[in-house]
């Protein structure tokens, strides 16, 4: 190529066009961008911070296949894994392998890709945060398609597991032969995009895996560009620079979703927002607690600060869940609240002083909720004095148990299972539960292990019975994700909260 | 001046073992861990201890600061917790994105902040000058994410002419084979993408350098202001030069000097400044990845960003004060 002033400067002005004039056509270009919230850290889906990130699914799911997967409502559903349960006795895992699964090297997908997946997963060397559960089985054998498997501690919800955090299949032979790093720098899955261009914090760009099991997807490229900024996102959007984005402030939501050419999408997702409380100082008395639950009215905030998005709650269960109980509610009733507090002598001339820990920025409106709460509580008797942190230190003090008397806190659950809602948040021995009373612990016992489905879930709706009744932790609202696309482009929202590119199409 | 390198040298040494014990003692000591923040739904208190076993966590910070320590003078930064891979690598990696930013916002600072001193000098004590003041007066106070903001507001969203967000457009394939994309474009006569790189860089560079342009036109007018009184611009004007010819004949050699040194200690703040307006733009360079250790309490990553940092400032400032003694005959004698 010869290097005229003339071309040259033709090169330089296209590649100014380029660069500069963000705004897209669909039609033309096939492409589909999507502002991202998060970055993505790293490529191997079963270790690492980003391993337990719930909103990173989205991508390793467009990349990789999870042994079951995950229909928009949370349904399970046939992935890798076409047929899947137990021996009668429940001492066996027994699983079915998809045939006819390619990975992005043209290569096969075997039963000992399954195999292999699953015991790296149980191995603690691999440093899998979910490996507790992953090595609940083990010694497995291949016969055809089939896949068993020793119980060597029966967990109910270990199918559950298998279309959640750390759950995917990677490929046996490609990764032994290139390695951790080589996997990092050219990863492959078998899920419906293959990854083309990954610039870290920067963007992702995926083509189309033509051999995808379950057809070929609808756009030729995405290109997912990691936009962590709020307001850059809404930038992104509203100038037409993307398609899609998520997780933009309801303010702005509202803004645009009445502009031409832009379109909003919400649904309630699978992350509530709630107050957890500690067994220490006042909250060891009962009517302090049951004052400070009734004295919230969970609507309100709902209206006033987060313009009608979110779901009231009275349980750590969504009503998408499986133990969903539409009769266990604590109503607003801030007289009832007065009541309980006189019982203990508190009043608002003789108030119950104590603490509540929150993040601020870390979820929507998360410290105006607080203080929106803490005016509600002043106005039965409470004083309550707000101490933000960040959501590190929060992990560390849950994990410590040394958090304040009470903590705002947000918790995801796109399995839907109790024991990964109420079991995990409420059980006194979990890193991650605060609240180490012994009726609750006896209660949620023997549901660890109860292999009859009905009577598993029957025993959580109880224990969240008894939860509400003492009031041991405030669940306050089911999360509602926006979603502000173009109009020329459908999006099918999951509950999960996961934006999947498989899921959006042309409009 | 080989003694006085040489010293400056040994005191470089000590300053970087004391940012590396600052740093490494700091990022332990602030809340939060990186195990807390890994641990899944259901884990034990056992699968916490196994896990901190793993990262080499459960060890004392000495005997965690000996290990660490011994292993970066071998070149050995260790691994990221978040993102699995050499530090090392990944901050070099990082770090021509960053540096190449900086770069740009200095050379916007320095025609912007230069030409701002020169026609200030020249229109001194009217309007204009009185202009330029206000202008520098606001430059200098509004923050860079600010200028980030409202720049993406003006000419991504209302004009619509500029990229918003990235370094380059995930559109094009790159023939580069390092991180210095802007240079190497330029080396490669490959200028659609030369155009294509200041096309996503110019806003966050002029973000940065709109206050520190304000430092430089302020300063360097200053200087001008008071060199068009000394005795040797008093001859030339006699000699019949115009006012411009005085400015960059006879008056700028003069009043660059401290303008320079100012620049040069400025650029170790604009690198330290791309942190935040890096993530604005979502610009891949050091600046984001280090958030994103912070976020994820990754500490290697942190440390191995910090020290790099670190070793920047003290090389930059090195450069200055040797820039600086060659220009000034009385230091280098000194």
């Amino acid at each position: 190529m010869s290097f005229t002033r003339r071309n040259t400067l033709q090169m330089g002005l296209a590649g100014l066009l380029a660069g500069a004039a963000p705004k897209i056509a669909l039609a033309q270009v096939n492409d589909l961008t999507i502002a991202f919230n998060v970055n993505l850290p790293a490529w191997d889906p079963t270790t690492g911070p980003s391993a337990v990130n719930p909103t990173i699914q989205a991508i390793y799911q467009s990349v990789f296949d999870q042994y079951i997967s995950q229909a928009p409502n949370l349904d399970f559903e046939p992935g890798i894994l076409t047929d899947w349960g137990w021996n009668d006795d429940r001492t066996k895992v027994m699983m079915t392998v998809r045939e006819g699964v390619k990975w992005h090297d043209g290569s096969d997908l075997t039963p000992e890709d399954v195999v292999w997946s699953l015991e790296r997963a149980g191995n603690p060397e691999t440093g899998n945060p979910i490996q507790f559960v992953w090595g609940k089985i083990g010694n497995f054998t291949i016969d055809g398609q089939t896949v068993t498997g020793d119980v060597k501690e029966y967990d109910p919800t270990i199918f559950k597991w298998m279309g959640f955090l750390t759950a995917y299949v990677l490929p046996k032979a490609y990764y032994e032969r290139v390695g951790a790093e080589g996997f990092e720098a050219a990863p492959i899955g078998t899920g419906p995009y293959m990854v083309d261009r990954f610039e870290r914090n920067s963007f992702l760009r995926l083509k189309a895996n033509p051999d995808y099991w379950g057809g070929v997807p609808e756009f030729e490229s995405v290109t997912i560009k990691f936009v962590t900024d709020a307001a850059s996102r809404v930038a992104e959007v509203e100038s037409g620079a993307s398609h899609v984005t998520l997780e933009v402030p309801y303010e702005e939501f509202d803004r645009l979703k009445e502009r031409d050419g832009i379109m909003g999408t919400t649904t309630p997702v699978s992350d509530i927002g709630m107050i957890f409380l500690n067994d220490i100082d006042v909250m060891t008395d009962r009517n302090v607690r049951l004052a400070a639950a009734h004295a919230i009215d969970k609507q309100l905030i709902i209206d006033r600060l987060l313009s009608g998005y979110g779901v009231p709650i009275d349980t750590l269960q969504t009503p998408e869940y499986a133990a969903y109980d539409p009769s266990i509610t604590v109503a607003y009733d801030p007289e009832l609240a007065k009541e309980y507090l006189a019982k203990s002598g508190y009043s608002t001339e003789n108030p119950v002083r104590f603490t509540i820990q929150t993040t601020r920025g870390f979820k929507p409106k998360d410290y105006e909720m607080i203080q929106a709460i803490v005016g509600l509580w002043r106005r039965v008797g409470i004083e309550a004095e707000i101490e933000v942190y960040e959501i590190a230190k929060h992990f560390e003090l849950r994990a410590a148990d040394q958090l304040a008397p009470a903590a705002f806190y947000n918790w995801g659950n796109s399995v839907g299972d109790p024991t990964t809602s109420t079991g995990f948040a409420m059980f006194g021995p979990s890193p991650h539960s605060v609240w180490d009373g012994q009726d609750v612990f006896d209660a949620i016992v023997p549901l660890w292990g109860e292999s009859d489905e009905e009577k598993r879930i029957a025993g959580f709706k109880a224990v969240d019975r008894l939860i509400a009744e003492e009031a041991y932790v405030i669940p306050l609202l089911q999360y509602v994700q926006p979603i502000l696309h173009s109009s020329e482009v459908a999006v099918t929202p999951s509950v999960s909260g996961a934006l999947l590119p498989q899921r959006i199409s042309r409009a | 001046m080989l003694k006085r390198l040489l010293l400056r040298l040994i005191s470089i040494a000590i300053t970087l073992l004391g940012v590396s014990i600052v740093v490494f003692v700091a990022v332990r000591l602030v809340p939060g861990n990186p195990v807390a923040m890994m641990l899944g739904p259901g884990a034990t208190a056992e699968d916490a201890a196994a896990l901190e076993a793993l990262l080499g966590l459960d060890k004392s910070i000495l005997v965690q600061y000996w290990i660490w320590l011994t292993n970066v003078v071998q070149g050995d930064f260790g691994t990221s917790i978040s993102l699995r891979q050499d530090v090392l690598t990944l901050v070099l990696g990082r770090l021509p994105a960053t540096l190449e930013l900086a770069f740009l916002a200095l050379v916007f600072a320095a025609l912007l902040g230069g030409m701002l001193a020169v026609t200030g000098t020249i229109r001194r004590g009217g309007w204009t000058e009185n202009g330029i003041d206000l202008w520098n007066g606001l430059t200098l106070s509004t923050p860079d994410f600010l200028w980030g903001l409202f720049l993406i507001l003006v000419f991504g969203v209302w004009l619509q002419i500029a990229g918003i967000s990235g370094r380059i457009s995930p559109q094009l394939d790159l023939p580069f084979t390092t991180q210095f994309y802007l240079i190497e474009s330029v080396l490669r006569l490959r200028f659609d993408l030369t155009a294509n790189l200041i096309g996503h860089m110019w806003m966050p560079a002029l973000a940065l350098a709109l206050p520190l342009s304000a430092m430089i036109g302020q300063l360097l007018k200053q200087s001008l202001k008071e060199t068009m009184h000394l005795d040797y611009v008093t001859l030339a004007r006699a000699k019949g030069f115009t006012e411009n010819q005085v400015i960059w004949r006879e008056a700028m050699r003069n009043a660059l000097a401290p303008t320079l040194t100012l620049t040069a200690v400025q650029f170790t703040h604009l690198i330290g400044g791309t942190v935040i307006v890096e993530r604005l733009f979502s610009y891949g360079g050091l600046g984001n990845l280090a958030i994103d250790a912070v976020i994820n309490r990754d500490l290697p990553l942190i440390q191995g960003i910090v020290l790099v940092f670190a070793v920047i400032f003290v090389l930059i400032n090195l450069a200055v004060d040797l820039l600086y003694a060659v220009l000034n005959p009385r230091l280098r004698h000194g």
